[in-house]
């Protein structure tokens, strides 16, 4: 017992020294490590950087900057982190943002002059991993700012913590509305995503107008943006047509046996089942919906969560055929989306289409976080690129009409910066087809 | 002052607390159970279905159980990687479904097929399951109790990342096999014909095992390295090998419950080991660990407890979305069979 405790001991010293040397290192400017390695592209570089920043002294900015600011030696890279779910069940979620990012710096690989680098992390779409994706991300100096996350429980954890440290997160897929509700907006948060608000009142419309339906019941699985969204869905039902709720049921994260669940509903027999949950919780509730004493006549519906190809292979097409999905409008696909954005995306992704639909949040996140770093950067005269970070949210957050792949952006002062508009799909031999609202 | 302190058990609060505890906790269930019925909210209907689907999920974790329950019995370790070999099975189970589908067996031997998926998932399963102990446990056999354990967990691991690696993230649609679809009737009432396959397999499983280990030779052995491994080898009994056929029968079981999960489920990914097995680890645990019969029990009991309990007790009661709690269900009756009966409802028998 004894030479156990002595050696536990000795590995938490162990430990402490290591996080101690970690931090320490983190604290000193990590430009400075890197200033003596020569700038390649010296020559090359046309330092736009420097047109746009009349800023002045960057030592006097900096200091007055509540989180000072991040500095790029010249020729350094600008390093940009990622925080969204790219294993796991829910990776086709994740991985279509980071692919959309991608792009984004394919066609713009840099920002104030320097070359764009990734660090990507995993949000693992719960609060755990969006925790451990914002500290990885936090403890490094040289980022800038962050795209993420992709679930809205890990966004809420991640949120918080970045925005401690003054660093910008801009989430291309978080729709729950709390992220960006007054009450509990982070400072430092912003999205290109919709407010599910927008997105449940759509489906209660369309449920209500265009199914002519007055009984429904929800399924959440105790996330942030299900639990949200179903609340949502559940408000605009009962105040927009006078439906009737006949439950709001809850799973869990994981569960497999979703028929007792189901059987429970269906003692109402609800015309509209609405479960706007993840991948492979839908696919079960899709599949145990068909069997189910009670829902033989219910339609289901269910959100962006699931808008996948890997939900319709996961549950199969007796069990989805018919169903409606709600989701981002893909209208938008202009010329640009279609000419230029998707073979990019095919090129990077190595797969045939965007298995996701928060792609183009993504590109427009990446650019809207470039313009406005180039708008605040100062040129020191060294060639040294200080980004102020409180400036850099200011500069975000007053963004209007930004001009994007998924429409005109205005982010408000909560950090919804969404065009948001929503449209509904129906699944018919295994693709989705977008059948309201009219174009 | 004497008589207190010579019986100082009977009056120990801690007990009195537990017991009130216990006692109150039952009323509680009892009462949501009373409302609930009164209510009448759910059919008789329901009630079957709920019944039917939780022994059919309880009759798979029983034999998951049973692996734990084993290895247990003989080794005194938890195989922590036990979920892992079931997650095998199930893999093996996809990738040998989608074969004969392609080939066209499903459609037209799909008894043939089912099988056929089964033997090919007995199989792998049961390698993975030896294989893990000659690599993973065998050298540790003589090392601290805490040492096998971490290895257990570890291996655990590796195998997870490794189905990861091998098959991706994603999950898979398992196909369907045309006769388990839709319902049977049987004495007047309706079933769902995959529960009932799923159910019926099982328990004519269990029933095997529990013959294996009581009549034959083999079984004698077993129980006699589970009772005590040096005397037994000195009996003349391969310890060795008795230890591998054991792992053998908990992989190929663990095989058979990945088939009729994924009968149940239709859904396939790396990481589905995890939940099934931590739960047939507690039904081991609930029923006794080391006791078959226990094991059985265990897992019968959880999966009732996790289909009905949420809705016989919590709905009476108007506790929204009571199928969100049904795990807290489960684990608090665990806690309370373990506060009242610490080694689970039937104890260790010594035999295996």
């Amino acid at each position: 017992m004894q030479k156990y405790m002595r050696w536990s001991a000795a590995l938490f010293v162990l430990m402490l020294v290591l996080a101690a040397c970690q931090s320490g290192g983190g604290s000193s400017p990590s430009a400075s490590l890197d200033a003596s390695e020569p700038a390649e592209s010296e020559a090359a570089e046309s330092q736009p950087a420097e047109s746009q920043s009349a800023g002045g002294d960057p030592t006097a900015v900096c200091e007055a900057d509540e989180f000072g600011c991040v500095e790029i030696a010249e020729g350094d890279l600008l390093e940009l982190g990622t925080a969204l779910v790219i294993t796991g069940e829910n990776e086709s979620l994740g991985l279509d943002s980071q692919y959309g990012a991608e792009v984004a710096r394919e066609m713009r690989p840099e920002i104030a002059g320097h070359e764009v680098e990734f660090n990507h992390q995993d949000d693992g779409c719960a609060t755990e991993g969006g925790t451990a994706a914002a500290n990885a991300l936090a403890s490094e100096e040289s980022i800038v700012a962050v795209i993420g996350t992709s679930c809205s429980s890990a966004g809420i954890a991640a949120a918080e913590i970045l925005s401690g440290e003054g660093i910008m997160l801009v989430s291309p897929s978080n729709t729950a509305p709390s992220l960006t509700s007054e009450e509990s907006h982070q400072p430092f948060y912003a999205r290109t995503a919709h407010n599910d608000k927008i997105q449940g009142a759509a489906m209660a419309q369309f449920v209500c107008e265009e199914l002519q339906l007055t009984t429904a019941a929800t399924i959440d699985d105790g996330s942030a943006y299900a639990d949200q969204l179903a609340a949502v869905f559940v408000e605009e039902f009962q105040s927009q047509c006078d439906g009737t709720i006949t439950s709001e049921e809850a799973v869990t994260v994981g569960q497999e046996d979703m028929g007792p669940v189901l059987e429970s509903i269906g003692t109402d027999s609800p015309e509209f089942l609405y479960f706007p949950v993840f991948v492979a919780e839908g696919a079960l509730i899709a599949q145990a919906a068909r069997e189910a004493t009670g829902l033989e006549e219910t339609i289901i519906g269910a959100a962006d969560g699931v808008f996948s190809p890997d939900f319709l292979a996961a549950a199969g097409e007796d069990a989805t055929e018919g169903m409606y999905l709600s989701g981002p409008d893909l209208a938008f696909s202009g010329d640009f989306y279609e000419a230029d954005f998707l073979p990019a995306y095919r090129e990077i992704s190595g797969e045939d289409d965007p298995t996701s639909v928060f792609h183009a949040h993504a590109f427009d996140a990446y650019n809207m976080l470039a313009d406005a770093i180039e708008e605040v950067a100062i040129q020191g005269d060294d060639g040294t690129t200080y980004i102020p970070r409180t400036a850099l949210k200011d500069a975000f957050f007053a963004m209007s009409d930004y001009e994007g792949v998924t429409g005109t952006l205005t982010c408000d002062e909560f950090g919804d910066c969404a065009d948001a508009r929503i449209s509904v799909s129906q699944v018919e031999g295994g693709e989705f087809n977008r059948i309201w609202p009219e174009e | 002052m004497a008589r207190v302190a010579s019986s100082p058990r009977r009056f120990n609060l801690v007990t009195v607390f537990l017991w009130l505890l216990g006692g109150g906790l039952i009323a509680i269930a009892l009462l949501g159970a009373f409302l609930t019925l009164s209510k009448g909210r759910y059919s008789i209907e329901n009630w079957e279905t709920f019944i039917v689907s939780g022994i059919a999920l309880g009759s798979v974790y029983a034999l998951i159980a049973l692996g734990y329950t084993l290895v247990y019995g003989i080794l005194f370790m938890i195989n922590f990687a036990h979920g892992e070999v079931f997650m095998f099975g199930t893999f093996t189970a996809l990738f040998a479904a989608r074969f004969m589908a392609d080939a066209g067996l499903i459609d037209s031997q799909p008894v043939l097929a089912f099988i056929l998926v089964v033997a090919v998932a007995m199989l792998v399963s049961m390698t993975v399951a030896v294989a893990l102990e000659r690599i993973a446990y065998r050298p540790l056999r003589n090392a601290p109790r805490l040492v096998p354990l971490i290895t257990a967990i570890g291996a655990s691991l590796f195998l997870q990342y490794s189905a990861r690696g091998f098959y991706g993230s994603g999950v898979n649609a398992y196909p369907e096999f045309a006769p388990l679809e839709g319902t049977t009737n049987i004495l007047g009432l309706t079933l769902r014909t995959d529960q009932l396959v799923v159910t019926g397999a099982a328990v004519a499983l269990m029933l095997a095992l529990y013959l294996f280990v009581e009549r034959t030779r083999t079984g004698r052995a077993m129980r006699a390295v589970s009772e005590d491994k040096d005397v037994a080898a000195m009996m003349g009994i391969d310890v060795n090998r008795v230890i591998m056929i054991t792992f053998a029968i908990g992989g190929l079981l663990a095989g058979v419950a990945g088939v009729l999960y994924i009968q149940l489920f239709n859904q396939v990914d790396f990481f589905m080991g995890f939940l099934p097995g931590i739960k047939a680890f507690t039904a081991a645990v609930l029923g006794g660990i080391g006791n078959i019969v226990g094991a059985m029990l265990g897992g019968l009991a959880l999966g009732l407890l996790e289909a009905v309990a949420p809705f016989l007790i919590l709905d009476g009661f108007g506790i929204a979305s009571p199928n969100q709690l049904k795990d807290a269900i489960a684990f608090t009756v665990l806690v309370l069979v373990l506060i009242f009966r610490p080694s689970g409802f039937l104890g260790r028998k010594e035999n295996v």
